[in-house]
């Protein structure tokens, strides 16, 4: 029998103090006066930071703990302090917002930092049950989330719709890794990895575990054909957890996607390639050609992260340290400028979210020059304006793919984000060049969401002129990668 | 004793009819209960491999699936309870008021 | 190869005919079936019922089975625990109170929010 030491329990601490909180903060909820619970929410940003301060810690021992089924990497690193910025930012958007609508209950946090645990152990997990366990936290802790607003029939049919398609999902996913089990007898992906390439020929089931975790992290990332829940999702769940969901579980399922696929399946090149091929295409047409028809700002809003998750697809078709590397950097960005968009959507919309049509915008450049600023600034990377990080993030993808010989989806890629210029000007014609007056009243913005958004803003042009630091940790991560 | 054949075929058709089921039904609980369906048939191709492996470890993430199923069943219970609530009504194609 | 289905063949012919033989004979000896309105009731004690059986329930029934479902399942891992506890010692023990700590508190936070309450 393995003993378990006290560098198992460090391998793992920033998941522990993140887990400790949320219990914690499940047990004030009840003793708090509803007029005070806010500071249940600073009690889990203080939460974040010192899961943040651990991680730092964690990143100084570097190696793997509980008999090789979690390990601490760059790789694992890199995402887990994503997942954190992202948890933090989602927190300061959600104070004045839960108070505005109404639901400023403690459980909110707690599930937030819940759905933070999940999403470390899926991008530092090597042993695919843990993957699948914190695949599941993450999302029944987002599906809660997703219906928050318990008295809304919005929230509660995107919450349904989350839940029944995600656990739909899940289940593929681990049917997957039933057949894995079976084929190989293991579920540790480093031990599977060496039983794969000792094999000459791989079996044929082999590639249908594949295509079923395939389906089931296609689901979670929302990627063509198995996009269809993402708009009414996004749409529905309250703005602040829009943020949170389009970016967190998304990150986590790519990380999954790229130790699975890239290091273990690498085997499997062709059939794997042509699969990521296929759905980054379809996904980047499906997605930008969907946001032209919109006209509900979360709704263009979902469509466009359907596409973004094709371009990040297409830096996994590319592979290797380049493909991977520009992946986390992308994906780096994309949680800057997405999460800042819908926090500003969230501030704008008004109580109960009434006004998130693109029309409900107009005049809004006139009335509040700062926050259409804002927003412009986020609709231009998201549409991949030089200067911004949202170009920097879409060049290292695509020079990759070319570098890697893939020109045919690089073409692709281009003219579909050509076409994305569209809507996501549209947002900004109809600010500054239509008359008239915002709909929603014009609340003053509280101070933690101007934080949040001065950070997602200030990110987005400091990457976009400086890459140069996180571009180093990215390749840094995915140097373990092949 | 059952060949390991078998066992996988009817885990096959467990997880098919589950798969079809959650396309086709229109109730809410019906197409819930085929997602209960898919992840039981998943647990059968666990333990149908662990026997055939000889090999424990199959058996033991069955126990975290049936945990990770019931926690999924509470919370899909409840949000099914809070949509019967605002809308009195459980039919999947009535469940649409985000179409654009 | 086939011989070894005989005696199953066998047995399924019995198991059938014994329900067929019984009912067959009884027909000769059992008195007459008169139905009358006190032999018809769902219960022949005489209780009268006060309603369809196939009514709805109140909705906190859901909520108590569902409280029920996730307590009940978390004993599967005492099980495994129980069965190995000598050779699993002080760590599995620790081990297993942090784990119903964690349950506890899901408790505790259920009754305070008043899950528990009968409305």
């Amino acid at each position: 029998m393995s003993t378990v030491q006290a560098s198992d329990f460090i391998c793992i601490l920033p998941q522990i103090i993140l887990s400790g909180f949320a219990i914690l903060v499940m047990v004030f909820e009840p003793f708090v006066p509803a007029a005070r619970r806010v500071m249940l929410g600073w009690f889990a940003l203080f939460a974040v930071a010192s899961a943040g301060a651990a991680l730092a810690w964690t990143s100084t021992l570097p190696g793997t703990a509980f008999g090789g089924s979690v390990e601490a990497s760059f790789f694992s690193i890199f995402f887990m302090a994503l997942f954190l910025l992202v948890a933090a930012l989602c927190l300061l958007g959600s104070f004045d917002y839960l108070a505005r609508d109404h639901v400023q209950h403690g459980e909110y946090y707690a599930l937030i930092l819940m759905a933070t645990v999940g999403m470390c152990f899926m991008a530092s997990s090597t042993e695919l049950i843990l993957v699948f366990l914190g695949l599941e936290i993450s999302s029944i802790s987002t599906y809660i989330l997703a219906g928050f607003k318990r008295q809304d029939a919005l929230s509660n049919e995107s919450a349904l719709k989350y839940f029944l398609l995600g656990s739909f999902a899940t289940a593929f996913f681990l049917y997957g890794i039933a057949f894995v089990y079976g084929l190989s007898g293991t579920t540790n992906l480093t031990a599977l990895a060496e039983r794969i390439h000792a094999q000459s020929s791989p079996p044929i089931m082999l590639w249908v575990a594949l295509l079923l975790m395939f389906i089931g992290l296609a689901f979670k990332v929302s990627t063509a054909p198995f996009h269809v829940w993402t708009p009414d999702v996004y749409q529905g769940a309250p703005a602040p957890v829009t943020a949170f969901l389009s970016v967190g579980p998304k990150a986590a399922a790519f990380a999954v996607m790229l130790r699975v696929f890239l290091v273990t399946f690498a085997g499997e090149g062709a059939v794997l390639f042509w699969l990521l091929w296929i759905s980054a295409a379809l996904t980047m047409i499906i997605g930008n050609l969907g946001a032209l028809a919109q006209t509900n700002v979360k709704r263009m809003l979902a469509y466009s992260a359907i596409a973004h998750a094709g371009y990040v697809l297409v830096g996994l078709a590319t592979g290797g340290e380049e493909g991977s590397a520009s992946v986390m950097f992308y994906l780096l960005v994309y949680a800057l400028m997405n999460v800042g968009a819908f926090l500003l959507i969230a501030h704008l919309a008004g109580t109960g979210e009434h006004w998130t049509n693109i029309e409900d915008f107009r005049g809004l450049g006139f009335e509040r020059p700062g926050v259409a600023a804002c927003l412009t600034a986020l609709m231009l990377s998201l549409g991949g304006f030089p200067t911004t990080a949202g170009f920097l993030g879409k060049f290292y993808l695509f020079r990759a793919a070319v570098g890697a010989g893939l020109t045919g989806l690089t073409v692709i890629a281009v003219v579909t984000s050509v076409i994305s210029v569209y809507y996501y000007l549209r947002l900004v014609v109809v600010m500054y060049m239509q008359e008239g007056t915002p709909q929603a009243p014009s609340a003053p913005m509280p101070w933690p969401l101007r934080v949040a958004l001065a950070v997602c803003v200030a990110g987005i042009f400091l990457l976009g002129l400086f890459p140069g630091n996180v571009l180093t940790l990215a390749h840094l991560a995915a140097m373990p990668l092949p | 004793m059952a060949p390991l054949n078998h066992i996988l075929a009817l885990s096959v058709i467990l997880f098919g009819l589950g798969a079809a089921g959650f396309v086709i039904r229109r109730n809410i609980i019906t197409i819930f209960m085929c997602i209960e369906l898919m992840l039981n048939a998943v647990n059968l191709a666990f333990v149908g491999f662990s026997r055939y492996l000889g090999d424990l470890s199959g058996q033991i993430f069955v126990f975290f699936v049936i945990v990770v199923a019931a926690a999924e069943a509470a919370v899909g219970l409840a949000i099914i309870i809070a949509v019967e609530r605002n809308r009195q009504t459980l039919a999947i194609d009535e469940i649409d008021s985000m179409k654009m | 190869m086939l011989n070894s289905y005989g005696p199953i063949v066998i047995f399924f012919i019995i198991a059938a005919a014994f329900p067929i033989v019984t009912l067959w004979v009884m027909k000769f000896i059992r008195p007459k079936f008169i139905p009358t309105p006190e032999k018809v009731m769902p219960y022949e004690c005489g209780i009268t019922p006060e309603s369809d059986a196939r009514g709805r329930y109140t909705v906190r029934f859901y909520i108590v089975a569902i409280l029920f479902v996730i307590f009940d399942v978390e004993t599967i891992f005492l099980f495994p625990w129980a069965v190995q506890f000598q050779v699993l010692g002080l760590f599995g023990l620790v081990e297993m109170m942090v784990f119903l700590g964690i349950l506890i508190v899901g408790y505790i936070w259920l009754w305070k929010r008043g899950a528990l309450e009968w409305i």
